[in-house]
């Protein structure tokens, strides 16, 4: 068996164990899903290796029938665009279940084994190669995600889970009826083959089939990713979801509908791609400056930085849909970019929380002189969220812009514009909880970083700056999958958009 | 049909051993009855939970020799025989949730068994028959015996109007159907099923078919209402939220499978030289059906009543396999109808559970902190409800991919659309209850909730695996479905 199954089975095996655990005996079952999300962890970054050798072709691949009518394979495998995805999710793992320790107090059990749960769900999305298996992994990291919310958030957590929950169900609705039209075209779900069938001419979509597909896949991963205006459960979702929950949110289950549209929409529908770009570069624009102006009027944190989200995946799908290779490489690097830094915003905001029981801007001031550390963290995420050169946001914007500027100057021009507004609302956040005056609500209740919590943010900070200096550790894989469905694309390019490109 | 009598081979007698053997029980039942002591009536139960057992192991023992019996008026194919295990399944699951219900309501007795196999007798009869007059027999043996169950406590306000209810509406629909099938008598000169269909290819001898057409419509309206599907539901939500919470089970599942059944066997033999006449009219009762049934169970705070409008939505789903009329489609349906049996039956277990006696809590706030009280009992409440929502790794999610499938395959592109945005309407009222177990908490004032008895606790469990299971290996039905699907004709 390989490495890669021994890593779906690790976190779903641990999911079973911790429901047998004693419910009176919290400690041990922090410390076994700990156990277990770090070995879930430790074997993930041995996929790293093999699939950096050859990050075009397939590693780790297995692919056995599951179901024999119709055909559906269990069919997994890792290239360089789910590799870091899937690290991703395996890294924030033990992070977010170190950030629980203290704050998860009710109901210890299930909250840890719904965790484990959400990192299996997560990583099937990430490392399926079979239409029907991707779909059976995006439903079943709902589930946990609905829990979390439901039973752990904040006074409105039942309004929003449901929210949450319905959005992505009527948009998976959608997805599925196209895949199975898809399978009926061309009796397979197998998403190599699919586009191996198409590159050769034995599958062709008619105009109209091509754009219906399109949308039912686009519209289900939009939702998710959320593409403004489909943005409106996320604010919810995670204003109300407790720390962990959000920044697996953030982090990871946005990161399921922009990989969607890489792996799925962009190789498979390449002409509807072509044809809708521009209006889906519309919306991106218009989510990144919409995301960032609302942001800046929150008056609660974590709402801002949901609202800073939709702006910043508004850059991620900005470039996927520039169908340049920088753009391309720009938007995947700012997917994990992202993960990390938001991860970590939602984690900061967290341990405040915990502190003062508040997340109103407002109940704070001044916190910076009792707790200087936590407030230099902060601002040292902040800064890597804005877009700082030389931490890992700044990368990623660079390249995004660079590709949306490469098709369209205007395109990168009005982009800009939210990067700016972007400095604004956060600084003038941090200003707001962390310098000025100090309450005495603050000055007697606000201890500074404790060592576990040093535990969970310092492996962050690392990231955010390794990934700001030292990226070609990671865009070379990236760069050599995304050529290779960039190749797709351009290959179906509207005769104009290939001379373009020719003359490049 | 001949007139003269020719005594049944042992072949056909050994086809239809399950009923005889059943008939013979339920009858000893009756008779029993009046002698045992009042202490004495667990062995009803263990009787009909015997017999039942025998019953399927007679019928896969049968399908070795399939073919027809009693001068072709009954048939055991592979179609037959999944529907009759299917039923026997049922009942075998009602009888392990029923056990305890009656002991709490003071009402054991052995009736309550006869009856029930004699209604799974008549199901058994609907889904093996071959020609019109057996399946009114068949449909009325069943119908009669939900009657009497629906009323079974007779001291019970509620039960006695759903039994009235459901008699009176019931035996219009069985009416209607009867006239039908008069009038296809007259029309083609036979009630064979196989025969109506050679007279209707036969294009020297074409019925007049504005009188088929109106025929066809009487049948349709007295199956239709049996299977509860627009605009003949407006029984169902009364019906199924007055009778005791173990018959509501049971008349969700099998009475409706086997109309089912016999649905497709009429539509898919006799009349299916007919068929770009009829699928538009399925066609929009099956998309009524949905939406009537989901959009009215957004609405409902009691959980009987919220779980027979959510019936009504499923058979919608059924009813567009229906639409179909492809091989697939059949198979689909017998899919979809096998796991709804499973995951119905485990839902209406635990409601049996939690409404305690007199049914007093079975509104959804009852269920309130269910989590917390009983944690496994919930657990599993919540994987009958993802199934019937339809998420993956259920059985709820097949039934319903393999249904929209069938939809595709049949290019009724639409139909599949607006079914599946219906699914997602449906997880709203079903993810209220799961709102309600996990995320509110147990109400003060509550008495405490026993823990559930044995025979509850193995049919939650059972229904529960096999829920997971089918989410997971589907084939091991499906296959038997997709090879029983074929129908003699």
């Amino acid at each position: 068996m390989n490495l890669l199954n021994i890593l779906l089975i690790v976190p779903a095996a641990g999911f079973l164990l911790t429901l047998l655990l004693p419910k009176d005996n919290p400690g041990l079952v922090r410390n076994f899903t700990l156990f277990v999300s770090l070995i879930a962890f430790l074997l993930s970054l041995g996929l790293i290796g093999p699939v950096l050798a050859n990050p075009q072709q397939l590693s780790f691949e297995s692919n056995s029938p599951w179901i024999e009518y119709p055909s559906i394979r269990y069919h997994v495998g890792l290239d360089g665009l789910s590799l870091w995805l899937v690290i991703l999710s395996t890294f924030l793992t033990p992070i977010v279940i170190l950030v629980s320790w203290k704050y998860i107090q009710k109901r210890v059990k299930e909250y840890y084994a719904f965790l484990l749960f959400l990192l299996f769900g997560v990583l099937g999305v990430f490392v399926s190669l079979d239409l029907f298996l991707f779909f059976v992994f995006w439903e079943v990291s709902l589930v946990p995600m609905y829990f979390l919310v439901g039973i752990w958030g904040h006074d409105k957590r039942i309004y929003a889970a449901v929210k949450f929950f319905l959005y992505t169900m009527a948009g998976s609705a959608l997805m599925l009826i196209a895949m199975v039209y898809l399978y009926n075209k061309s009796g397979t779900f197998d998403i190599p083959l699919l586009m191996d069938m198409m590159a050769k001419g034995r599958l062709v979509l008619t105009g109209t089939e091509g754009f219906w597909l399109f949308m039912a896949f686009f519209v289900a991963f939009a939702i998710k990713v959320p593409l403004f205006p489909l943005h409106t459960w996320l604010p919810d979702a995670h204003g109300e979801a407790p720390t962990a929950g959000s920044v697996m949110l953030a982090s990871v289950l946005l990161k399921l509908g922009t990989y969607g549209i890489v792996r799925i929409c962009l190789p498979l529908f390449p002409e509807a791609s072509h044809q809708n770009a521009r209006w889906i570069i519309g919306l991106a624009i218009g989510g990144i400056i919409y995301g960032a102006l609302v942001a800046m009027v929150q008056p609660n944190m974590k709402r801002l930085v949901a609202y800073s989200s939709v702006s910043h995946l508004g850059f991620v799908i900005l470039g996927v849909f520039t169908f340049t290779q920088v753009g391309l490489d720009g938007a995947v690097y700012q997917m994990l970019n992202h993960g990390i830094s938001t991860g970590a915003l939602f984690i900061l905001v967290g341990m405040l929380y915990e502190r003062r029981h508040s997340l109103e801007i407002a109940d704070y001031g001044g916190v910076g002189t009792v707790a200087p550390w936590l407030s230099t963290m902060f601002v040292i995420t902040t800064l890597a969220s804005v877009g700082l050169p030389l931490l890992n946001n700044f990368v990623g914007e660079f390249l995004v812009l660079q590709g949306a500027a490469e098709r369209n100057f205007l395109y990168a021009v009005f982009a800009a514009v939210g990067v700016i507004l972007s400095a604004v609302y956060m600084l003038w956040m941090v200003q707001r909880t962390f310098y000025g005056e100090t309450p005495d609500a603050v000055k007697n209740h606000f201890s500074d970083l404790s060592l576990r919590e040093w535990g969970v943010i310092l492996p962050l900070i690392a990231m955010m700056v390794w990934m700001g200096i030292g990226s070609s550790s990671f865009l070379p894989a990236i760069s050599a999958s995304d050529s290779k469905i960039l190749s797709v694309v351009q290959s179906k390019a509207p005769v104009a958009g290939k001379e373009l490109a020719n003359a490049r | 049909m001949p007139a003269s009598f020719v005594p049944p081979s042992p072949q056909e007698l050994f086809r239809f051993a399950p009923e005889m053997l059943m008939t013979v029980v339920a009858t000893l039942i009756m008779v029993m009855e009046p002698l045992s002591a009042p202490e004495g009536k667990r062995k009803f139960a263990v009787m009909t939970f015997l017999a039942l057992i025998a019953g399927i192991v007679l019928t896969v023992m049968g399908t070795n020799d399939p073919g027809t019996a009693f001068s072709k008026m009954l048939v055991l194919d592979g179609f037959a025989a999944f529907f009759r295990i299917l039923v026997m399944v049922v009942g075998l699951l009602i009888v392990l949730i029923s056990t305890n219900y009656l002991k709490l309501e003071q009402h054991e007795s052995g009736e309550y068994y006869a009856v029930m196999l004699f209604s799974i007798i008549g199901q058994c009869l609907m889904v093996s028959a071959n020609e019109l007059i057996m399946l009114f027999i068949g449909l009325e043996c069943s119908s009669i015996a939900s009657y009497v169950l629906a009323g079974y406590l007779r001291d019970d306000k509620r039960n006695n109007e759903s039994a009235l209810k459901y008699f009176l509406l019931g035996s219009f629909a069985t009416a209607f159907l009867l006239y039908g099938v008069a009038w296809i008598y007259g029309l083609t000169g036979t009630t064979n099923l196989s025969a109506i269909r050679t007279t209707l290819l036969d294009p020297t001898n074409h019925p007049n078919l504005v009188m088929l057409g109106a025929a066809t419509a009487l049948l349709f309206v007295g199956l239709a209402f049996k299977v509860s599907a627009a605009p003949f539901q407006m029984w169902a939500p009364d019906v199924y939220q007055g009778a005791p919470a173990p018959v509501t089970a049971f008349m969700s599942v099998g009475p409706k499978a086997a109309a089912f059944a016999m649905f497709l066997r009429i539509l898919m033999t006799a009349f299916e030289p007919l068929k770009d006449r009829w699928e538009p009219i399925l066609w929009v009762s099956a998309l009524a059906t949905m939406i009537i049934g989901n959009f009215a169970a957004l609405r409902q705070t009691n959980i009987k009543r919220l779980l027979a409008y959510s019936s009504i939505a499923h058979a919608g789903y059924v009813m567009v396999a229906l639409t179909t009329h492809s091989e697939i489609g059949t198979a689909a349906a017998m899919f979809y109808l096998a796991s709804y049996a499973f995951m119905n039956i485990g839902a209406f277990a635990v409601v049996t559970y939690v409404a305690r006696r007199g049914e007093k809590h079975v509104a959804t706030q009852d269920l309130s902190g269910l989590s917390q009280t009983q944690p496994l009992v919930a657990a599993m409440l919540t994987i009958f409800l993802l199934s019937l929502t339809g998420i993956p790794l259920t059985a709820g999610f097949f039934g319903k991919f393999y249904i929209f499938k069938a939809a595709l395959d049949a290019n009724l592109i639409w139909l599949a659309v607006l079914g599946m945005l219906n699914s997602a309407v449906a997880a709203y009222y079903y993810l209220r209850i799961i709102v309600v177990m996990y995320m509110q908490p147990p109400a003060e004032s509550a008495e405490e909730l026993l823990a559930p008895s044995a025979g509850i606790r193995v049919a939650i469990l059972c229904t529960a695996i096999v829920t997971l299971f089918l989410g997971i290996f589907p084939s091991f039905v499906l296959d038997f479905a997709g090879r029983s699907a074929s129908l003699i004709r």
